[in-house]
């Protein structure tokens, strides 16, 4: 508790620059990968984030130092490169995209781990923490790194900024945008270009491996909340950006704790929440959204049936016992007597000593439910010639969601009819 | 049978359009006049699709060129509209009617340049034009088919061209769509621009069109709705398939033969 109220009094001027380039990286990769994932194109960023790690090696033993401009540098020609070949496999012979990518993607990383090894082993005393870009260490971004990185972010944001409608419009419908004249080709370089310059600045405060997690799930997270492309980028962005302050508290907290892990949990973690909770197109949302549509049914198919009870004795008023109910249909007890105490909180039924009856709301509503289904069974069995016994399976779903207007198109058609298929009259 | 446009708005010069090196269009050649409404009718697999995107330019040509306005379409690319197929976005994008429709004006804001208030104005009133201007705020993947065409037909107008290429703009709608679609384009017409249309329907293409191409691999007729589209040219299009055509096509690929020779 100490330790986390030190870290988020952001008092200690060390602990805000870590802090301020966690939150840019991921922030950046997540406004990125955006596109990256509305593109459909999320195995490509794994691909760059693990064929990146060579040209980090590479450029350590060029340089000799961990010079964070000379990492960009190698880590964007490699990642560049892989690209490049993937796509050159794809074009060229008939091995298909998935493939090119699962080749080109260990291939690259396997080189990588062979000569970070080498470099591991050459008592060269310069390469302590090389290692650290395989999983992330958030609490290394200080000094001349925190500037290199945390520049390069912005400049991704801006990028970003700059041209968001036309990389919204390419992500949407390239061949129309080419049609148009929209320089289509120079924009998809532009995208590829952003989209290793991110897995690069992303790579210090998560690593190679998990990398490809900060491009896509934000996104992912992000696309549950809104149907918006603008406003999904932002809450990509502020979702990746609590993340990346999460992964640089735990490397606060626990120094030897690779924060990569830590962050992609994080994320996750977010992501499955959002997949649950999201209003609309979250699992909840639905299954709610389920259990009203039965409830509405439950409802009319009760009102329904007191109609059927009342058309029999030709007193619609009556008031009915639960087991009378059941003999004209049958309805599980428990929701029954659940939809019946609903009806009647909402005005539709009355109750006295036992039995229900109409209210003359109620008594309406039940004669409409009936009047469609009889509509319906007059227009299947007259327009789509189908036999009068076998309609009422289909009425009795269509029944619900016919609209008023529908309605009166279905009368209008039909003629305002007196009897349905079955000779049954047809409540006005 | 190909009777010329007197003055083309449209012309293809013997072009050959291959996939994977198969050849799918050998040699067409005809020119389009300026003002009609034009279909381009033939078999599945006939090429119709592939014309129009060669002509936009999404396709690499084989060999042969196309005009428009008599330049190459660089150069004319702000007068002429592309409606692609329906089915090739993703309708589950995140995105809304009127920013769909706001996309035709991108080519004129040019990059960097958001829509300005003029260009919401014009987005609007396409919308009118095609019936959804109540559907500006809905989410494109809550849209009905016929709506999807709408809303497509919309953003190619908001580009105020005066060529239009449609693919299959038709397919799949409701009949009131397809009233309201082709009364949009008549009165389009009528305005002297010019709409080509990718066709699969025989029946309603003899009341939809002044201008008919037909199509299977090769031009097989190219004229007014009166002059060729008759029980000869049909039988020629679509009775009995070309296989000798199509056969030497699969050889080309096979064995990988550029489609012109180099020297």
């Amino acid at each position: 508790m100490e330790t986390f109220k030190e870290f988020f009094s952001f008092s200690d001027p060390s602990i805000v620059a870590v802090v301020v380039g966690a939150v840019l990286l991921t922030a950046s990769s997540a406004v990125v990968g955006t596109f990256t994932f509305l593109k459909k194109k999320a195995l490509v960023g794994d691909a760059v984030a693990h064929s990146v790690l060579p040209g980090i090696c590479l450029a350590f033993i060029l340089s000799g130092t961990k010079n964070p401009v000379w990492m960009i540098i190698g880590a964007f020609i490699t990642g560049w490169l892989s690209l490049v070949i993937i796509d050159h496999i794809t074009t060229k012979s008939k091995i298909k995209e998935d493939t090119a990518i699962a080749l080109i993607l260990s291939v690259f990383f396997g080189i990588g781990i062979l000569m970070l090894t080498n470099i591991q082993h050459s008592g060269n005393a310069a390469q302590t923490g090389l290692d650290s870009f395989l999983f992330g260490k958030a609490a290394a971004l200080v000094g001349k790194d925190l500037i290199v990185f945390g520049a390069v972010a912005v400049i991704l944001i801006v990028t970003v900024a700059l041209f968001f409608k036309e990389l919204k419009l390419i992500a949407f419908d390239s061949n129309y945008a080419k049609a148009m004249g929209i320089p289509v080709k120079w924009l998809d370089l532009l995208l590829t270009s952003l989209t290793v310059l991110a897995v690069v600045t992303g790579i210090q405060a998560v690593g190679v491996v998990l990398m490809a997690a900060m491009l896509i799930t934000p996104a992912a997270a992000a696309r549950f909340w809104t149907n918006d492309v603008f406003k999904m980028t932002l809450i990509a962005a502020i979702m990746g950006g609590i993340s990346g302050l999460s992964g640089a508290y735990v490397s606060y907290v626990a120094p030897a704790m690779p924060t990569g892990p830590w962050i992609v949990m994080i994320i996750s973690v977010i992501a499955i929440v959002s997949f649950f909770i999201a209003p609309k197109r979250g699992i909840f949302s639905r299954s709610l959204q389920q259990r009203k549509l039965q409830r509405l049914i439950m409802d009319e198919n009760l009102l329904k049936e007191l109609y059927h009870l009342g058309e029999k004795d030709r007193d619609p008023y009556k008031g009915r016992t639960v087991a009378e109910i059941i003999e004209e249909r049958f309805f599980p007890k428990k929701p029954l007597k659940a939809a019946l105490r609903r009806l009647k909180r909402q005005g539709f039924l009355k109750e006295k000593t036992g039995e229900w009856s109409y209210t003359e709301v109620g008594k309406q509503k039940g004669q409409r439910v009936v009047k469609l289904h009889r509509l319906w069974e007059l227009y299947l069995s007259k327009y789509m010639k189908i036999a009068p016994d076998h309609v009422h399976e289909d009425a009795e779903t269509i029944e619900h969601i016919i609209t008023p207007e529908l309605e009166e198109t279905l009368e209008r058609m039909l003629e305002y009819p007196e009897f349905d298929p079955h000779e049954e009259k047809i409540p006005y | 049978m190909k009777i010329e446009a007197k003055d083309p708005v449209v012309e293809f010069h013997d072009l050959t359009v291959s996939y994977d090196r198969k050849p799918v269009l050998w040699n067409i050649d005809m020119t389009l006049p300026q003002g009609a409404l034009i279909g381009i009718i033939g078999p599945n697999g006939a090429g119709k699709s592939t014309l129009i995107k060669s002509a936009m330019g999404l396709l690499p040509l084989g060999s042969g060129y196309v005009k428009m306005f008599d330049k190459p379409l660089d150069k004319v690319r702000h007068k002429v509209s592309y409606v692609p197929q329906r089915e090739t976005v993703d309708w589950d994008f995140p995105t809304s009617v009127l920013d769909v429709v706001l996309m035709g004006r991108y080519a004129k804001l040019g990059l960097l340049t958001r829509p300005r208030k003029a260009d919401k104005e014009m987005a609007m009133n396409c919308l009118r034009k095609v019936g959804m201007e109540t559907y500006i705020d809905r989410q494109i993947s809550q849209l009905s088919g016929g709506q999807q065409q709408r809303v497509f037909l919309a953003r190619a107008l908001a580009q105020e061209a005066d060529l239009y290429f449609m693919d299959e703009p038709f397919a799949g709608v409701d009949a009131a769509t397809e009233a309201a679609i082709l009364a949009i384009m008549q009165e389009m017409t009528a305005k002297g621009k010019t709409v080509i249309v990718v066709h699969h329907d025989l029946q309603s293409a003899a009341e939809f069109f002044d201008w008919i191409v037909l199509l299977n691999m090769r031009l097989v007729a190219s004229g007014p709705i009166d002059k060729v589209f008759n029980n000869e040219m049909l039988q020629e299009t679509y009775g009995g398939k070309l296989t000798v055509l199509a056969e030497i096509g699969e050889l080309v690929r096979k064995r990988q033969i550029p489609s012109r020779e180099k020297y």
